[in-house]
């Protein structure tokens, strides 16, 4: 904090306005925009993995291994992604502590549910009730990851299902030809050609995985809209800083912060389409190479 | 001899401050409840509650940690274990008293209060509440149309930009937003007393904290000093025990 | 069961004020959680239903606009399109119903006649105007990324025969793109009816406690502080809705694919292209 934003409400114009956005609340603000792109950095890898674990349970030779890739790639269709955030934190929440109640928690302890209060003995927290605020806070954070990589990653699944299907046949059974294994013609061929069928619906998930985030503050995690409907509000003498009704200003704000982002996404994710097709046998790979000769 | 006496003596004081600090207690609060409840510029919890809570904490020996929920889902949150009290400015009804504990209240039940932009608002028109507070069932039930938001906030915005002819709600959170409005809202109609004043919300299982609690607010409202904490968050105004 | 039956009776169309007036408060029945979120899915099919018809409109003569030359036609249109789908949904709401409820009381005079403006910050039309627009932005991406792909020999056809200007546009053009767009436009439907969740949720108030599925599905889960049963609820009516939009819709992409053989036609795959 600035020395000269000790006394707030002696102070006026450019210097109250300097104060103001420099508040500790306003720090928390802006520290919650990485909190939003720190959840897309680590939901994105984590909702591709899950995806694709999806799209090989769904493709899988065993029956009850394909039936539940089938039934998790279903499980977003139809359903709004909204419904699954505002009880999968709870769920999971209880679903962690569960487990961990079976491990370290002493023989005959009590089952957790008991009518609509769930207890577990004080080891099996998560985490344990000495924990830091910081800890909490790392571990609500890692509970959304958790629900976002499951959503998304049910829409990846479909996504790289699709292309994993959109291969052409006679490329795999070249490989086969050359007698590699099922194995190998997976690894080799399958896996690195589908990139360029799944970059579309991919780039798309993205998009939306960024116009998703919003809704974490439905998760408990204090995300931009949070601080946004926060700071906001009409604000009494109680505070430092009293002012009016402003979320208007703050939530165009976040309005700009978003087209940013997707603007800025499109154009990078349009690069790697370009790199992608090259030298691929698809319409955008063809007129590459035409616009060559 | 005397050595190992010392040894023991001096394991079983750190063991029983070890024990003292295992026992963290975790307040849970909305922060968005001035003057009961809020985030304050440096982004901390502050207000009565914050100064009652800790102060009870100390009174009861426990270790305390803050921490903020969405008031929607406050009680599903408390019974899943994220947080063991519950000090949001929550009046105590039967239908919360079926699922949750309260402790005796610290807070008198307190008047709600309508305001209005005008004198002669009806009353009976769009009346505007936070969305599961007892004052939305009170409207509900007042034959008024009922018009939810989700933050207290925006039920006094709501007023303001003539959505609803009036807002109910606590009277202790309205009175800064009139008294700073320079005439623009006016309390109108009668206060209405619901609800069995503010206390602190436990799970049904926990009745050896609830106790403690329950000892530590006795002992505030026996020497005065809740008093005079009401006295500072809510002037003289506020409801005295 | 019989007292189902009155649940049903008393709460079937609540949300749109017919029957009981007051929510039950207490001893809630399973029955009670399903005739209320089903009541208040006639408020999701009726802004997805509503949005999805006008945005189409809107949609084909933006995606017109996109491909026009002229860039005062063209870049209204190209930033209409980016702005609604650039940014969250969510936010959209939220800023919709501060900037309507900033528009004067009493109206607004407009060649000596007063506008009425209040009913514009009510869900049904304020909300409704979002979706719409919201709608006929990603449609309009839709039909024209469709417009972009007629095969070239279509068009060459039509020249061949002479067929130029609007007959061109509204015997060749204009069918052969909703019908490369439609699969794609199915999507977009289905993840329109499950925006409309959104609605109650962010900015757009409830009166008299008259909300959508998740509205009641969340009055539900406060009451009753327990998730688990509503939300599944609120779940299992949308996967109902969907069979029915997938089913209709497939009905029409039959019909717009019919003169194709058998296996050109195009499949309606759903996948997640387009939601917000």
């Amino acid at each position: 904090m600035l020395a000269a934003c000790a006394d707030p409400k002696g102070i006026e114009g450019l210097t109250w306005l300097t104060c103001y956005l420099t508040s500790g609340k306003h720090l928390d603000f802006y520290w919650s925009f990485g909190t939003v792109l720190l959840l897309l950095l680590v939901t994105a890898p984590s909702a591709l993995l899950m995806g694709f674990g999806g799209a090989m349970a769904a493709r899988s030779q065993i029956a009850p291994l394909r039936w539940i890739g089938k039934g998790y790639t279903a499980m977003v269709r139809g359903v709004p992604d909204i419904v699954y955030f505002l009880f999968f934190v709870i769920a999971l929440d209880q679903g962690i502590e569960y487990v961990k109640n079976l491990m370290v928690c002493p023989a005959g302890s009590a089952w957790p549910w008991q009518g609509l209060e769930f207890r577990v003995c004080q080891e099996a927290k998560v985490p344990l009730a000495s924990a830091s605020q910081f800890a909490y806070q790392a571990y609500g954070f890692f509970l959304a990851v958790i629900t976002f990589a499951i959503v998304f990653g049910a829409f990846v699944a479909n996504v790289i299902y699709g292309a994993m299907q959109a291969v052409p046949r006679a490329q795999l059974e070249t490989g086969e030809a050359y007698g590699m294994s099922h194995r190998q013609v997976f690894r080799r061929i399958l896996v690195p050609q589908m990139w360029v069928y799944a970059l579309p619906g991919l780039s798309n998930l993205w998009m939306i995985l960024i116009k998703a985030t919003p809704l974490l503050f439905l998760l408990g995690v204090k995300d931009i809209v949070y601080y946004a409907r926060e700071l906001g509000g009409t604000k009494t003498q109680a505070y430092d800083f009293p002012h009016a009704d402003w979320r208007l200003y703050y939530f165009l704000g976040l309005l700009v912060f978003y087209l940013l982002m997707t603007r800025g996404s499109e154009i990078l994710l349009g690069r790697v389409a370009a790199k992608l097709s090259k030298g691929q046998a698809t319409a955008a790979g063809e007129a590459m190479r035409k616009a060559a000769i | 001899m005397k050595k190992l006496l010392l040894a023991t003596a001096v394991l079983a004081m750190t063991a029983g401050l070890a024990a003292a600090q295992d026992k963290v207690v975790r307040l849970g609060t909305e922060g968005a409840y001035p003057p009961f409840n809020f985030i304050d510029d440096k982004g901390e919890v502050a207000g009565f509650e914050r100064e009652f809570g800790d102060e009870i904490c100390k009174r009861a020996a426990l270790t305390c940690e803050w921490t903020t929920n969405e008031w929607d889902s406050i009680i599903p949150n408390l019974q899943s274990g994220n947080y063991d009290v519950i000090i949001a400015g929550m009046s105590i009804t039967d239908e919360r008293e079926e699922v949750i504990d309260f402790t005796q209240n610290y807070y008198p039940p307190a008047a709600s209060a309508y305001v209005a932009a005008s004198a002669d608002a009806d009353l009976k028109g769009n009346v505007s509440a936070q969305v599961s507070t007892i004052q939305a069932a009170y409207v509900a039930e007042s034959g008024a149309t009922l018009v939810e938001y989700p933050t207290p906030d925006e039920t006094i915005a709501a007023v303001r930009n003539g959505e609803v002819q009036a807002v109910f709600a606590d009277k202790d959170y309205l009175r800064p937003f009139v008294d700073e409005s320079a005439g623009a809202l006016m309390f109108v109609g009668e206060d209405i007393s619901i609800g069995g004043g503010v206390g602190l919300g436990l799970r049904s299982s926990d009745t050896e904290l609830k106790d403690k609690l329950n000892a530590a607010i006795t002992a505030m409202k026996e020497d005065g000093s809740l008093n005079v904490l009401i006295e500072k968050y809510f002037g003289a105004e506020g409801l005295k025990f | 069961m019989n007292s189902c039956l009155q649940t049903i009776q008393d709460y079937g169309l609540r949300s749109i004020g017919i029957g009981e007036n007051l929510l039950p408060k207490t001893d809630f029945t399973l029955c009670q959680q399903f005739t209320l979120i089903g009541s208040g899915l006639i408020w999701n099919v009726y802004f997805g239903a509503l949005a999805l018809v006008a945005g189409f409109f809107l949609a084909n003569a933006i995606a017109l606009a996109k491909t026009a030359r002229n860039p005062w036609i063209r870049k209204p249109a190209e930033w209409f399109v980016f702005v609604f789908r650039g940014s969250p949904l969510f936010i959209q709401f939220f800023l919709a119903y501060e900037l309507l409820v900033l528009l004067p009381r009493s109206g607004i005079e407009v060649l000596g006649i007063t506008v009425q403006t209040s009913w514009l910050t009510k869900a049904w039309a304020g909300a409704l105007i979002v979706l719409f627009l919201n709608t006929a932005a990603y449609s309009a991406e839709i039909f024209h990324g469709a417009l972009r792909s007629i095969p070239k020999g279509d068009l060459e056809a039509a020249d061949a025969y002479g067929i130029s200007g609007w007959q061109k546009f509204r015997r060749i053009q204009w069918p052969t793109m909703l019908r490369l767009a439609w699969p794609s436009y199915t999507n977009e439907a289905i993840f329109l009816l499950q925006s409309t969740t959104l609605v109650f949720f962010s900015g757009f108030p409830a009166f008299r406690q008259q909300g959508d599925a998740l509205y009641y599905a969340n009055y539900f889960a406060d009451k009753t502080f327990n998730p688990f049963i509503p939300y599944p609820i609120v779940a299992f009516y949308f996967i109902l809705v969907t069979l029915v939009v997938i089913y209709g819709f497939g009905a029409v992409n039959r019909r717009l694919n019919r003169h194709l053989p058998q296996n050109m036609r195009a499949k309606i795959r759903l996948r997640p292209q387009v939601i917000r």
